[in-house]
């Protein structure tokens, strides 16, 4: 039996930089979690993702990562996606630091 | 130590040049992602979870002051002014941009330095001991087996896509500290009973998934047959090792599923058709390796000084007693400066202490500089009456913490903070570890001890030979943290056993505390060591302190 899709969003990280970011409903990639589009379609999310991996020039390694809706936009569902929102722990010197 | 040859410098800028064009053509879209992948990890660049992270060698931990200047400068130019020295004696820079590597490479090679063969399925980085030259204790330096062992596997044509990556480490000392027994290969110096130096050789350690202490394939090698023994491993490797199953392509399954005694035949077997073929080049060249690792020029010196100081300034006393390590020559100390001040990341150094670390490396340490596989700096050659001065310049740059080989001199892998790989942080548990203690004030009453901790299976913080292992896991989306204990990465070498249950995040330093708590209760007197007591009581006491008291959580 197929599992349940759930809500999903696109991330990668950017060919030049190796930024973590998101695919937003139009098209653009942010840093922002929170701006991304939050995608509840399966077919849709697959088409997405398509999208973002044709990008070869902009972007490497997409995937669809787990999301849920927040009070500001999308918001990840596990820590290891909610670590890419903000950088690494140990000082803040990360995404966190770049976003302020 | 080892300058380059003309071959060794236009072999590395010849790859400088050609990486400079594939990053190129990656940029404008002649190469895909797909295909420029291995070639990005071949110099040594990977995409790890927020930026690409470049691994640069540093062959036998071995640096001189210009080179450590250079890492700073890299560091500040290119990065976020600090670089990550790791369990393998290399460094990482943890922000490269893509467009600009193939810069960092030039600088790299300015100073005979590069990122070769730091990724892949090819022998890595060879490690050393890092008081090698220096250690009271040595049989014989190690740097130029180490070096000649470089020099053979770089580029070496058939060892270039191995069943999986293959790590060498080599220590000249009978007593190990280069962890020579969880290596692939494990090379340490003994003598004969006629007193002739050689090696015992180890093959098939390793830790990851499946942890194993290297199995002895020779008792005795005489060190004339280094590399034509340690191409017959790894001729033997390259023809069984399995490129079916990535879990199973390490030589330690190859060992395992083949039998000790049949893979010593086989390696034994392909010796005896590989040593004449080597007809006393690789000895030629061992030999002028030896004269670049010359002993510089000890001066003798009183040490008034030392001594006066270490009785009368208890700072410098405490700081003596922990980092300062016995020489060969007596008026000489080996240093060992550091990178776990309480409460930083294991392993990290900004370019500001790296350039002071050169200085004082210049000033006061032959110009000689080392990086230990426990993520500290070792200057290996300090008069004793240099010391004070020393200490004192050390502790201007917040490097004189005084706590090698203590609880907090704590191994720690990137973890999740860093690393794609990674399953849970591991970094954080390490500043917790360090400051919770410190705090306490326990740290020098527990003695020595050691910390070990991966962030995920691949077990790149050594916690599977830590006297205390933490092994950070994924459970159902949580951050699960698995204790081992009794682990040990000296030539007495074992793999620690896992207590039970693993710990939430929240819980795994008032689990260590407990542990450590019941190791203070059950020691016979302070002088013996928590590994000691662990061996002499058996699992049972901890486990009982970790799982059996009230508020303790089973978060697995």
């Amino acid at each position: 039996m197929s599992r349940r899709f759930t809500p999903k969003v696109v991330t990668a990280n950017l060919l030049r930089e190796g930024d973590v970011v998101y695919l937003t409903a139009d098209d653009r990639w942010s840093p922002h979690h929170h701006e991304a589009e939050l995608i509840e379609d399966e077919a849709h999310a697959q088409m997405r993702l398509l999208h973002a991996s044709a990008q070869k020039l902009l972007v490497v390694g997409a995937y669809l990562a787990d999301a849920k809706a927040g009070a500001h936009g999308p918001e990840p569902t596990h820590f290891r996606e909610a670590f890419r929102t903000r950088g690494p722990s140990n000082y803040p010197h990360g995404k966190q630091a770049d976003l302020v | 130590m080892y300058s380059y040859s003309d071959f060794d410098e236009a072999f590395v800028r010849a790859r400088v040049a050609q990486f400079t064009q594939q990053v190129e053509r990656r940029l404008d879209g002649s190469l895909t992602e797909e295909e420029f992948r291995p070639l990005r990890l071949m110099n040594g660049l990977y995409l790890q979870l927020h930026a690409y992270m470049l691994r640069v060698a540093i062959p036998y931990g071995s640096l001189n002051p210009g080179q450590m200047r250079q890492l700073a400068h890299i560091a500040d130019t290119w990065d976020k002014g600090y670089g990550h020295f790791t369990t393998r004696q290399n460094i990482q820079f943890n922000w490269p941009k893509l467009p600009d590597v193939p810069a960092i490479l030039q600088a790299l090679a300015d100073v005979e330095m590069h990122a070769i063969q730091t990724s892949g399925n090819c022998v890595r980085n060879v490690t050393a001991d890092h008081f090698a030259g220096a250690a009271a204790d040595e049989i014989a330096d190690p740097r130029p087996y180490a070096e000649l062992l470089r020099q053979w596997s770089t580029d070496h044509p058939e060892f270039q896509f191995l069943p999986r990556k293959f790590k060498i480490a080599i220590t000249g000392s009978p007593n190990d500290r280069a962890v020579t027994r969880a290596h692939d290969i494990g090379l340490r110096m003994v003598r004969n009973a006629a007193g002739q130096p050689g090696f015992e050789v180890m093959v098939g350690g390793g830790l990851g998934r499946t942890p194993m202490i290297g199995v002895t394939v020779r008792e005795f090698l005489p060190e004339a047959d280094l590399l034509p023994y340690v191409e017959a491993v790894l001729s033997v490797y390259n023809t069984l090792g399995r490129r079916d199953n990535k879990y199973k392509a390490r030589i330690k399954i190859t060992v395992h599923e083949t039998g000790a005694e049949e893979i010593t035949r086989m390696i034994e077997a392909r010796f005896a058709e590989l040593r004449p073929l080597f007809g006393g080049n690789d000895q030629k060249l061992l030999a002028d390796i030896r004269e670049a690792f010359a002993p510089p020029a000890f001066r003798n010196a009183p040490t008034d000084a030392y001594d006066a100081f270490h009785s009368a300034d208890p700072v410098f006393r405490a700081w003596a007693d922990t980092n300062l390590t016995a020489h060969r020559n007596a008026q000489y100390a080996i240093v060992t400066i550091s990178l776990k001040a309480h409460g930083e990341t294991p392993g990290d150094a900004t370019s500001a202490q790296m350039r002071l670390m050169a200085d004082l490396a210049e000033k006061y340490g032959h110009s000689d500089l080392r990086i230990s596989h426990e993520q500290n700096v070792i200057l290996p050659h300090v008069h004793k009456s240099d010391l004070p001065t020393l200490h004192a310049a050390l502790m201007q740059a917040g490097l004189a913490t005084a706590n090698v080989g203590l609880l907090s001199d704590i191994i720690a892998c990137p973890g999740m903070d860093y690393c794609a790989l990674a399953t849970a942080r591991s970094i954080p548990v390490a500043q917790e570890l360090a400051t919770h203690f410190e705090a306490l004030k326990l740290e020098h009453e527990i003695g020595p001890l050691k910390i070990k901790i991966s962030g995920c299976i691949n077990a790149c913080g050594h916690h599977h030979v830590g006297h205390i292992g933490i092994l950070g896991l994924d459970r159902a989306g949580v951050e699960n943290y698995q204790i081992t204990l009794g682990g040990d990465g000296t030539e007495t070498a074992v793999i620690g056993d896992k207590t039970g249950p693993g710990f939430a995040y929240t819980e795994i330093v008032p689990a260590i505390e407990r542990i450590l708590r019941a190791y203070l209760a059950l020691r016979l007197e302070p002088s013996e060591t928590f590994l000691q007591a662990f061996r002499r009581v058996g699992m049972d006491p901890f486990k009982v302190a970790l799982y059996e008291t009230e508020g303790a959580q089973d978060a697995a």
